[in-house]
């Protein structure tokens, strides 16, 4: 069943058009990968489905299980299922990390109308999750992101991700900053939330995090539009001969 | 303190034109004719059955005020008051004298109830099931004055205070009861003709607290005011002293709100701290008066001098202050650092919404040999608003070692408001140590996006943000207060953005 139907869309940042038209479909329990040089869209493509200010749709809409996406606010979105994990995760201070995801679930769980977590059914799934992803409790504690190295961060992206339990992951340039190790954390980390109910967006430059977490499709953009779309194997030639050969197709 | 989560639920769901504390009370009340005179003066004494001496103090002041004019260095704007146009006394009439709570008008009581202020010592016991990880509040004690216009209408845990030796009572009792410290004390830190708000307070205060903890005690319980202003057109000059003997501890906590109106109505109060030798002050404030609506008519407006004499060696005065109300706020708590090896603090969270002006900080005055002082302002503007902060950190010719550290961070929400830092400093000795930091940021559209797109609305990511920025002075709050403030900032600042 198709969870994500972006059709035609296109998109303005201060009356540049930056998307023109673009179309893709993402079913339920599917990794798709969308990769493209500098400046071809993928990063506004991620920020128009989160819901980011500063956008303009001019055309086009995306339906997320069926409902019209672009009429929610971005909270709205986030607790029908989007999560945007951060090229960039933002630094928070003076709020620790662990009311920051306790105040996030259970925002997100009250506008669902379900009962929110008590403190101690948080605290064990917290510690679940956290141990899984080798993130030290201590950690928890601090500010938001604040002091956390680039694998940290990431990580963090991660748990969250898999305390939220969202239905369409976006993760948007995973791997910048991060090192061979951390990334195999991180992408460790990913792939153990890959399920059948469950879809994952990857945007990335290289197709080195695709080594990591394999994509079922791959998907080339240029210039605001899907040029291509594949099967894995796509990604090993793109990195073989480069985007240049798409740059006409756009 | 079991009404605490209760404030805090009922605190949630109002939005910034429903001031919750905007209700008015209807019961008689006693006034004083409108205006000021001698006769007020003597009127307000006479209520009060003041002996000789505090009339003559009072009338004192008054004859000093008529010679003074109001400051205007402030960065605050608002029409020239009218001093003839304000009742300057009004109490609730009493049926008969009061000796237990029973007898005070049930009406006052459902306000304080309102306003979650349980004014029955029973209600403090009673307790409601503490959450895992939580000190039970059942456990927590807080001895509670509470002033309603004028006079204060009851103080709670008295006997408890006093097999303690803790004097706890408003000051018009204890002009009565104890003249000899009231009459060595008072005046002593803000004198009568400190500045134009103080002067008047000398003249026509009506009530406040007085707190005498005698040498070596720790109090045994926080000591809280809660003031309530009433009254149409009634001014609020309540004096609060408060005196730790050697080697003794006190926490005091203080809580302020007011009907809507809009009208503007004044609140002038002095509050004076006094601490000897080892003795340790904590003093808290949660000013929450009526900020005025969202077009800025009406609210309160705040001229207060509140200073800590720092009297004893190695005696120790702090401030928090968590400031969201009143349409002008005008407040220094400041501390004199006499004695050697003193310190004082003053930690403060100042915010700003709509039209409301503050201009609020501190004065550390070291005196002393070896003296510290710290000070921790975050100023929060929101709206239209404009937030000052004002700082004086200056040290004696004869104050070698003194040591100051402050930060000063504000933080911008919206184009539309305007925050200030104006810090002075002054050494006139070669080994003092003063450090001062300031920053001002705006509120960052990224983290507020990075926070809503993981599920929390825009007025509760703007909360969120906020808390984190002032989180450094919510820790110096006494734990029942902590968790009211976080909440009230959320509720102050909504909608600030958008």
């Amino acid at each position: 069943m198709a969870l994500l139907e972006v059709k035609d869309l296109k998109v303005r940042v201060e009356e540049r058009e930056i998307l023109h038209g673009l179309t893709l479909t993402v079913n339920e329990g599917e990794v798709h990968a969308i990769m493209g040089p500098n400046g071809s869209g993928k990063s506004t493509l991620s920020h128009v489905i989160a819901g980011k200010p500063g956008y303009e749709v001019t055309d086009g809409q995306i339906l997320f299980k069926g409902e019209d996406l672009l009429e929610m606010s971005p909270d709205e979105r986030a607790a029908k299922g989007v999560f945007l994990a951060f090229q960039y995760p933002v630094e928070i201070p003076g709020v620790a990390t662990m009311t920051f995801l306790r105040t996030a679930l259970n925002a997100q769980r009250k506008a669902r109308g379900e009962s929110e977590y008590s403190t101690p059914d948080f605290l064990k799934k917290v510690r679940e999750v956290s141990k899984s992803l080798n993130i030290p409790q201590d950690m928890l504690k601090r500010g938001v992101n604040v002091g956390f190295s680039g694998g940290e961060k990431k990580r963090n992206e991660v748990l969250q991700m898999a305390l939220f339990e969202p239905s369409l992951c976006i993760l948007d340039e995973m791997d910048s900053g991060l090192d061979i190790d951390a990334l195999r954390i991180a992408a460790d980390g990913v792939n153990a939330l890959r399920s059948p109910k469950r879809a994952m967006v990857v945007i990335t430059h290289y197709q080195r995090l695709l080594n990591y977490i394999v994509p079922d499709v791959v998907h080339v953009m240029s210039k605001g539009r899907v040029v291509k779309s594949g099967g894995k194997e796509l990604a090993l030639e793109l990195e073989a001969s480069g985007y240049a050969q798409f740059e006409d197709a756009a | 303190m079991p009404a605490v989560q209760e404030t805090v639920e009922r605190v949630k769901r109002i939005d910034v034109d429903q001031y919750r504390y905007g209700f008015e009370t209807q019961i008689e009340s006693d006034k004083a004719p409108k205006g000021l005179s001698e006769d007020t003066v003597r009127f307000i004494s006479e209520k009060k059955n003041e002996p000789a001496w505090m009339l003559q103090w009072r009338l004192e002041a008054y004859r000093r005020w008529l010679t003074m004019t109001e400051p205007t260095w402030a960065r605050v704007d608002y029409p020239k008051i009218d001093f003839q146009d304000l009742y300057y006394y009004s109490a609730p009439k009493p049926k008969k004298s009061i000796t237990s709570l029973d007898e005070i008008d049930p009406e006052i009581l459902k306000t304080y109830e309102k306003l979650g202020i349980p004014l029955r010592e029973v209600a403090m016991l009673e307790g409601v099931e503490p959450k895992v990880g939580e000190e039970d509040p059942a456990k927590r004690k807080i001895a509670v004055d509470a002033v309603f216009d004028s006079v204060s209408v009851a103080t709670t845990f008295k006997a408890e205070l006093k097999k303690a030796g803790v004097i706890f009572m408003p000051i018009s009792e204890a002009i009565r009861e104890h003249p000899e410290l009231v009459q060595k004390y008072l005046g002593s830190v803000v004198p009568t003709s400190d500045n134009f708000y103080a002067t008047l307070n000398s003249a026509v205060f009506s009530d406040g607290s007085f707190v005498y903890v005698p040498p070596g005690v720790r109090c045994p319980m926080e000591l809280s005011t809660y003031f309530r202003i009433n009254e149409r057109n009634t001014g609020q000059f309540e004096r609060t002293l408060i005196i730790a003997d050697k080697g003794s501890y006190v926490s005091y906590l203080e809580g302020c709100t007011a009907p809507q109106r809009d009208e503007n109505q004044l609140h002038a109060a002095v509050v004076e701290l006094v601490a000897h030798d080892d003795a340790e002050i904590k003093y808290s404030t949660v000013q929450n008066w009526y900020p005025g609506n969202s077009e800025g008519k009406g609210g309160i407006y705040n001229f207060v001098t509140k200073r800590g004499d720092c009297r004893g060696n190695r005696s120790k005065i702090s401030w928090t202050q968590v400031e969201t109300g009143s349409a002008i706020t005008w407040k220094y708590p400041s501390c004199i650092l006499r004695g050697d090896n003193s310190s004082g603090e003053f930690y403060s969270i100042a915010i700003s919404n709509g039209f409301q002006q503050v201009d609020s900080g501190t004065k550390m005055i070291h005196l002393g040999k070896n003296t510290s002082s710290r000070i921790i302002s975050k100023g929060i503007a929101a709206g239209k608003s404009q937030n000052t902060y004002r700082g004086l950190v200056t040290a004696h010719r004869k104050a070698t070692g003194a040591r100051n550290f402050t930060a000063c961070d504000s933080l911008l929400i919206g184009d539309k408001c305007g925050a200030h830092t104006v810090p002075y400093i002054e050494a006139k000795n070669s080994s003092a140590t003063f450090e001062h930091e300031a920053t001002t940021s705006k509120i960052s559209e990224d983290v507020l996006f990075y926070c809503i797109q993981r599920g929390l609305s825009q007025e509760e990511a703007v909360g969120l943000v906020v808390n984190g920025f002032v989180k450094d002075v919510l820790q110096q709050l006494p734990m029942e207060f902590a968790v009211e403030a976080q909440k009230l900032i959320s509720i102050s600042l909504e909608g600030s953005v958008g």
